[in-house]
């Protein structure tokens, strides 16, 4: 039997080998700050970390604040489970990253900036500060006041989370603030700032070199641009692949899939589960007007086999959650505790099955009222797993 | 001045006094003594001008800031969910046949120490573990050995 694999369009943006980042920044200073803000915008790049925030915008917003001092961050707490693209982003290409924190900085107005790199990836340390003072030499030649330090988390997947992060940087337990007020009024050190994710910036170099109009080619209507997925799991060729927005989860299992694939988990723990019969309706991209479901993703693309248990599945995730809640407040910390306590009661038999709808209603509670996205968004992969597979759940 | 005091005294000098130091100067403690002691935490807070309880509740929330005392080598096997899938708990199991310890546990000889720890960004290369700040991947119950004897054999 003689099958086709349909493969899904490699893009080959972020990951190319370009070596021209003093030519690409000097031109960007050269630049008025209104027209860079203007080709960011109309690019429609949105925040590569998973909530797909416009860049532009964010940019424009920290760029109005009349303070003398603000900063530029670049967030590589990556900690999602399934996501390992900005190690690779930060190994391969750092120069990229660091001339989108540049050409930020000239724009906001910024002096200082800095990288958030998870304890976990220290080994990227060395190399990484080759690359700062490389980079701060053609910063010197082109004039611009800007330097940029590493900062290393510890061990928090909380700290991913931008005002946690900078509670993190200023010394203390990463919990996440109140929002509002946005880092782009009240950042670091309560100052504007702007906190980016590690290949948003990396895209920021694509979109100062080739134009808002090349980038906007790829992906469709309101997910533009490519994406670069983490893909883990039950497939023969894991790895990062740099692919266009917008494809079905079908597509993506028809290349990545090993023939037998019952799940996909998108946009790691805190996303969502997709079932096999919802493959076809559901894209990857930013809500928007897309046709069906379209989810969102920082890139965590985790495929699961029939050999899975969906239940070992959902454990593993509030094992995880339970351990990362920060603790700060009540829904998050006690919420996360009692779905893990809940689900085991069940599959010993000790609640009966209807106390799933308890526990659904109480993730319900827990993704209005927790503080911050991650307790808001345990609901996602609970509810996605406890509604499509609720008998693996149970027996 | 002992060791300790010195470390801690060297490394408020070179970050400052600043709130904002404290997670490097911790880190710099873990760095050279595996854990933070009482000890250090009490001297990083006098030397820092800041309450014990605040360095000890930062240091605590942190997981690679650990506060009971690790081997010279802490192992960390990564559990989240691609981990697990591809055969973690066999890892786990070789390493504490191999070091005669528990997870949670460090060797007599104080070189090793066994931990678990949540998503280390290697799901494609699974299993992974971290041995200090060091990453091994697409471990097997033989590979693990392998690489745990020379840490062993090691002076």
């Amino acid at each position: 039997m003689t099958t086709t694999k349909k493969q899904l369009h490699r893009i080959d943006l972020i990951f190319k080998n370009e070596q021209d980042c003093k030519e690409i920044l000097r031109n960007a200073l050269a630049r008025s700050n209104q027209e860079v803000i203007n080709e960011m915008v109309n690019s429609g790049l949105k925040g590569r970390g998973g909530a797909g925030f416009p860049t532009g915008l964010k940019w424009k917003l920290t760029a109005e604040q009349k303070v003398d001092e603000k900063f530029v961050i670049c967030n590589a707490d990556e900690g999602e489970p399934g996501t390992f693209k900005d190690r690779e982003i930060l190994t391969r290409v750092p120069h990229k990253v660091l001339s989108g924190m540049a050409v930020c900085a000239k724009i906001i107005g910024a002096r200082k900036g800095y990288i958030y790199l998870r304890g976990e990836y220290k080994f990227l340390v060395p190399n990484l500060k080759k690359e700062l003072r490389r980079f701060h030499d053609i910063l010197d030649e082109l004039g611009l006041d800007f330097r940029v330090e590493i900062f290393m988390g510890s061990g928090a997947y909380i700290c991913g989370e931008e005002s946690a992060l900078f509670e993190s940087m200023e010394g203390k337990r990463g919990e996440p603030r109140n929002k509002p007020p946005f880092p782009t009024e009240i950042g670091y050190m309560d100052k504007p700032t702007v906190i980016n994710n590690v290949e948003t910036l990396a895209h920021s170099y694509t979109i100062l070199k080739y134009g808002a109009k090349k980038f906007r080619e790829l992906g469709v209507k309101d997910s533009r641009g490519s994406k670069v997925f983490s893909v883990s799991g039950d497939t023969p060729i894991p790895g990062i692949y740099e692919l266009e927005l917008g494809m079905s989860v079908q597509d993506f299992v028809d290349d990545f899939g090993d023939g037998d694939t019952k799940a996909v988990q998108v946009g790691g723990a805190s996303g969502f589960l997709v079932p096999r019969k919802r493959f076809g309706k559901t894209s990857i991209g930013y809500q928007g007007k897309l046709t069906g479901i379209s989810l969102p993703t920082g890139g965590s693309m985790m495929i699961f086999n029939s050999s899975r248990s969906m239940y070992n599945v959902l454990n593993n995730y509030l094992d995880f959650f339970e351990e990362e809640s920060c603790g700060q407040c009540t829904p998050c910390r006690v919420g996360c505790q009692q779905l893990l306590k809940g689900i085991k009661a069940v599959k010993r038999g000790e609640k009966p099955a209807s106390y799933l709808d308890q526990l659904l209603k109480l993730t319900d509670t827990m993704k209005l009222t927790a503080k911050c996205g991650l307790g808001q968004s345990v609901a996602n992969s609970f509810s996605s797993i406890v509604e499509n597979f609720r008998e693996e759940m149970i027996y | 001045m002992d060791f300790q005091e010195k470390l801690v005294h060297d490394l408020v000098a070179k970050h400052g006094t600043d709130r904002e130091n404290l997670l490097p100067i911790l880190q710099g403690v873990i760095d050279q003594e595996r854990y933070l002691s009482e000890e250090a935490i009490l001297k990083i807070a006098k030397e820092m001008s800041i309450p014990a309880a605040d360095v000890y509740g930062t240091a605590t929330f942190y997981s690679f800031l650990d506060t009971d005392p690790r081997g010279k080598y802490v192992i960390r096997v990564c559990k989240t969910i691609t981990c697990a899938m591809k055969g973690k708990n066999q890892i786990i199991q070789a390493i504490e046949n191999f070091l005669k310890i528990k997870v949670g546990e460090t060797t007599i000889d104080k070189k090793f120490t066994i931990l678990q720890t949540n998503c280390l960004g290697w799901c494609h290369k699974a299993p992974a573990m971290l041995v200090n700040d060091d990453v091994y991947t697409e471990l097997t119950p033989e590979s693990v050995v392998d690489i745990l004897r020379e840490y062993r054999e090691e002076n």
